[in-house]
């Protein structure tokens, strides 16, 4: 029997060995608390590999460099926070748009503007879903731990490479910095998807044409093809088109089908003791573990509550979480926040009352707290 | 493609011209340099890359048969450097204008001068942001009118080519659109310099600088350029009241003592799987 391998890292550690599992080979980054040590590490391991680390002048230059280093080929990450994503979100919407695979890994801290810097929250799921302007989709996934970390770190770069679109991985300053023992899993055990390649002579590539797939084949600058990528909407040639009304709702379409298209395949999610549960607590992250202590601490009450877990917090599993609000009688949506997954999962709710559990100080919701809400005593 | 073809055959997506530019624009005759300037080099064209931001120089890699990456407003500099990073093969040049690479990009230029990766920037400079109608840049003359100028200028204007030598370009030069030949020769240079390198094309925008400060014509404005340009060797002879109004032309850097920035990287590489 082979022998397993395991470790203890923190979640950045986790984050970057992860990338560099999946095939990332190019890293462009600013320093930025509590997301620095994702820079740190992969400026140590990146060249062992034989790739390449940059440090950028600022937030625009680090997601553009990836960018660019997607476009030569690379599967590229960047690692920030609040005030650095929201640096990011002009360059990011060119990756939406011009389809470049990439991914960012976002350890988020209390805000808004700096905020409390090394302190964690959840203030930042909106962001993510609407920071870039326009319509636009969105893969981001929120790991509940160090070893979830790895996987779904993984798991970003195969979307990123699959659906030609940026994937965040969503975590915040506790998970970035604390350490767990985790198992690295063996190569054997996951995929390492690339990016679906033209396989036409040049001169019949169109970069952006729909194969069928919703999702057009890539080709890399210098290995022949001969192509044009923008940010202007575009037709199928890559170039821009400002006055076609028709071509202008096909493309838009088809970048939010390539999301809207394959939920099955993206949105993931936990459900714990929701069976039989009348109560349910909706949480994504490392705060979910609160919940799930809360959980078991008022099942061995009597109270039937369970945890609905996002792993996708967007796209947001809302199919899953409709027919759980069918099922119970109540739901909390416990968050580190003013209150923004709140919204989403009243959204998906019914007519089943939404109560939030929020708490927006920079400290996890301890359990206590969590069961005192879902007991009705606080 | 058959290299008897005629330059603008073989570099030039005659599909997408007539281009977008307005009558008596520059743009095109930096163009025209440019893929002169390619062809005296030996650069294969598969690798090329011309990355650009947004404004109307930004436009230029549509008309270039070459592989292009049209980015955001004053961000090709940092793009190009990830594309050239990641692949050192390709020869990546950088087209962009005065108000995209030293307004809204002015720290990513600063930052690329630093580095010295090998790009070639060609600095369209036409004084005031076409695309937009016509406002104020950062190499807009002091007291010229401009949209949001109207009573004058009241900034101070960027000399291009001292910044990008203060900041650490390796080879950094500029011409006009009325001395084409000499914008050939600098390009080819540019292009063939190991290292990050800069070449400011002086352009003229009658439709809105030139019509807004009664400049004449697009013609008027090239004789313009002749009548006011000296090259840097006659200027070394002349004194300041002499210089005043003029423009000085010609290669103002060419050094190679700062290793290019890919090549330091790749030595990195090596010292990191050597273990120390």
């Amino acid at each position: 029997m082979m022998e397993e391998t395991y470790e203890i890292m923190t979640g950045n550690e986790a984050c970057t060995h992860a990338a560099i599992a999946a095939g990332m080979r190019f890293f462009a980054g600013y320093p930025i608390t509590p997301a620095t040590e994702i820079a740190e590490l992969s400026s140590a391991l990146l060249p062992k590999a034989g790739g390449k680390f940059m440090q950028m002048e600022d937030e625009l230059a680090s997601i553009a460099a990836v960018i660019g280093a997607s476009c030569a080929g690379a599967k590229a990450m960047t690692a920030t926070s609040g005030p650095g994503y929201s640096l990011m979100q002009e360059n990011l919407g060119y990756a939406v748009v011009a389809e470049v695979p990439l991914v960012i890994a976002y350890a988020m801290r209390q805000g808004p503007c700096q905020g409390v810097a090394t302190l964690p929250a959840q203030g930042d799921i909106m962001q993510v879903r609407w920071g870039v302007h326009g319509d636009h989709p969105v893969i981001a996934v929120a790991p509940d731990s160090v070893s979830e970390v790895y996987t779904e770190t993984i798991r970003a770069f195969n979307l990123a490479e699959t659906y030609r679109t940026p994937v965040v991985i969503l975590t915040d300053a506790m998970l970035a910095h604390m350490s767990e023992r985790i198992r690295i899993p063996r190569r054997s055990e996951y995929e390492c998807v690339d990016r679906k390649r033209p396989t036409c002579a040049p001169a019949d590539y169109k970069p952006f044409a729909d194969d069928g797939t919703g999702i057009p084949p890539m080709a890399s600058f210098g290995d022949g093809y001969r192509w044009y990528c923008s940010g202007l909407i575009h037709d199928e040639t890559g170039f821009p088109v400002a006055d076609d009304p028709q071509l202008i709702t096909d493309d838009i379409k088809r970048l939010m089908g390539k999301v809207d298209n394959h939920i099955a395949d993206i949105e993931s999610y936990e459900e714990y003791q929701t069976a039989g549960a009348d109560l349910l607590v909706v949480s994504i992250g490392l705060l979910s573990r609160s919940v799930k202590d809360a959980v078991d601490q008022a099942r061995r009450q009597g109270i039937k509550v369970g945890l609905f877990r996002p792993v996708t917090v967007w796209p947001f599993p809302e199919n899953r979480m409709a027919a759980l609000s069918r099922q119970v009688r109540q739901i909390f949506v416990c968050e580190m926040n003013e209150g923004q997954l709140y919204h989403v999962v009243r959204e998906s709710a019914g007519t089943t009352p939404v109560q939030q559990i929020t708490q927006n100080n920079g400290k996890m919701i301890a359990a206590e707290t969590i069961l005192a809400a879902i007991k009705g005593e606080n | 493609m058959p290299d008897n073809q005629h330059v603008f055959d073989r570099y030039l997506r005659q599909d997408k011209l007539p281009h977008i530019w307005c009558p008596g624009c520059g743009n095109g005759i930096v163009i025209n340099a440019l893929v002169h300037a390619i062809a005296r080099t030996d650069v294969d064209p598969d690798t090329i890359v011309v990355v650009s931001g947004i404004g109307c120089s930004s436009r230029a890699n549509g008309y270039t048969n070459f592989c292009a990456l049209h980015t955001n407003h004053g961000r090709a500099l940092p793009y190009a450097t990830g594309v050239k990073m990641f692949n050192p093969k390709l020869k990546v040049i950088v087209v962009t204008g005065d108000g995209d690479c030293t307004s809204i990009g002015g720290n990513h230029f600063i930052h690329a001068c630093r580095r010295n990766i090998d790009l070639t920037t060609i600095v369209f400079n036409n004084s005031n942001y076409g695309m937009t109608g016509g406002q104020f840049s950062p190499t807009t003359p002091s007291g010229s009118r401009t949209k949001t100028s109207v009573y004058g200028n009241i900034d101070t204007p960027f000399d291009i080519c001292s910044l990008a030598e203060a900041a650490g370009a390796t080879y950094v030069a500029r011409s006009t659109v009325y001395h084409v030949n000499l914008l050939i020769r600098e390009l080819a240079e540019a292009i063939e310099h190991p290292g990050f390198s800069v070449v400011e094309a002086v352009c003229d925008c009658p439709t809105l600088f030139g019509r807004l400060n009664k400049m004449g014509s697009g013609a008027d404005m090239l004789l313009s350029y002749k009548e006011k340009a000296v090259v840097k060797q006659q200027a070394e002879k002349m004194d300041a009241a002499a210089l005043k109004d003029k423009l000085i032309i010609g290669t103002f850097v060419e050094r190679t003592d700062r290793e290019e920035y890919t090549k330091q990287y790749a030595s990195l590489i090596k010292r990191a799987k050597g273990g120390n």
